[in-house]
């Protein structure tokens, strides 16, 4: 059974799992993270989105083994204490939910876009959030707020 | 998924032998069709090698007159690198149409070109520019390398090293997405080169291929009102639940004409 190691929200973590253990299964149920969602399970929801060595990734289609080693962040990582990381801030402020199920994953998948684009049009936005399925809020408050947090963090 | 041997490669040699040394062995590269291959326990492989750690298998340079594309390069690397943007601007496009941004964090060109998904859109690329595919143990030109769905000229444990890109005078990319998967119900490349012009077809039949007729006219025009009334047989495409043969065959011409405008 491979024992893999990696740092998980600045903490290093470890732990034996097989080689078909998902990184999404080690997150959620080695780590007991489970503010990164499994919706789709084949990668085209994006509810599982964090970030390995700083890039946006779907963790239900990675294993876990394949980021041994690795920098990953998920949403529980985002917060610093109480203040909000702006993106999470911004979701609040513009009321970009409404059951909060695919919220994690839009979070992360919108800093991920963020990062890549600063400044982005709000057609850029709902281009980039292809990967990312909301079945509520018909995505308008979530482009809202990207195009707000953007702002925030320039 | 059925549980397997999970192997780290740690060298392009010990990857093939860890293959090698495997009773039916995969490569695992940015795992954006084998991990949900497995996960549908449509395979199961006794041993995945991945080749993740191969830095050596990533990287994108020119020598001569051709951009260089290691195989385990990913497609957002494709997309933002200065290089392809300057030298091959649609071929940097098109990676950038592939899946969502997610994906392309993780997918790469030598899993996509391996795997040959008749609806993946790097082979239209691939077979427009007439590259080449670098494999550990020769070179594969791309008029031989897509065979058929899911099929390619590779051998058992042979591995895509790089591609290497002719640059063009020009080239353009143009899909019909599906409006749900989006991935091309109709991809067409065209490359116009000092020999002439290429056109290639994604997303329409068992795998990629080129228009004899629109090279042809192409060739003599580059326009896209040289292809107009050139009608392409649908004989062999796919037919849907999201388009027939007829209107890919019809697509294929109106993608076509679309990419030499941009």
């Amino acid at each position: 059974m491979p024992s893999i190691t990696m740092t998980v929200n600045d903490k290093q973590v470890s732990g034996d799992v097989e080689g078909r253990t998902l990184l999404v299964q080690f997150i959620r149920d080695h780590l007991g993270l489970t503010g990164t969602h499994v919706g789709c399970d084949t990668s085209q929801c994006g509810a599982c989105t964090v970030h390995v060595n700083g890039r946006a990734v779907k963790s239900c289609s990675l294993l876990a083994t394949h980021v041994d080693g690795a920098d990953v962040q998920t949403i529980e990582g985002l917060a610093d204490g109480d203040v909000l990381h702006p993106m999470q801030e911004a979701f609040r402020q513009h009321h970009a939910l409404q059951c909060g199920f695919c919220t994690p994953g839009m979070v992360m998948s919108a800093i991920g876009i963020v990062n890549d684009n600063p400044d982005p049009t709000e057609r850029e936005i709902r281009e980039a959030l292809e990967g990312n399925i909301c079945r509520c809020t018909g995505y308008h408050n979530i482009v809202e707020a990207i195009s707000a947090a953007a702002k925030e963090m320039r | 998924m059925y549980d397997f041997e999970y192997q780290r490669a740690i060298s392009v040699d010990d990857a093939l032998k860890k293959y090698a040394d495997s009773e039916d062995a995969r490569f695992l590269a940015g795992g954006m069709t084998l991990v949900p291959v497995l996960k549908q326990r449509l395979d199961q492989p006794s041993n995945v090698v991945d080749l993740g750690d191969l830095a050596d298998m990533r990287g994108i340079s020119q020598e001569g007159n051709a951009i260089i594309i290691k195989a385990m390069t990913t497609h957002h690397a494709v997309n933002s690198s200065e290089l392809v943007i300057s030298k091959i601007p649609a071929l940097a496009h098109l990676a950038g149409t592939i899946g969502d941004h997610m994906v392309r964090n993780r997918g790469t060109i030598g899993g996509s070109l391996a795997n040959s998904d008749p609806a993946a859109s790097y082979p239209s690329a691939v077979l427009a520019l007439n590259a080449t595919i670098i494999t550990n143990n020769r070179e594969i030109a791309a008029d031989d390398f897509f065979t058929g769905m899911f099929d390619t000229a590779l051998e058992e444990g042979e591995l895509i090293l790089s591609v290497s890109f002719p640059i063009p005078e020009e080239a353009g990319y143009k899909h019909f997405p599906n409006p749900a998967s989006r991935y091309p119900i109709v991809g067409s490349f065209v490359a116009k080169t000092s020999n002439g012009v290429r056109v290639a077809i994604t997303g329409a039949g068992p795998c990629a291929f080129r228009v004899d007729d629109f090279e042809d006219a192409l060739t003599k025009k580059y326009n896209p009102e040289a292809i107009r009334d050139i009608k392409v047989s649908d004989e062999g495409l796919a037919t849907d639940i999201h388009a027939s043969a007829e209107y890919r065959a019809h697509l294929i011409n109106v993608m076509t004409r679309r990419a030499i405008g941009e």
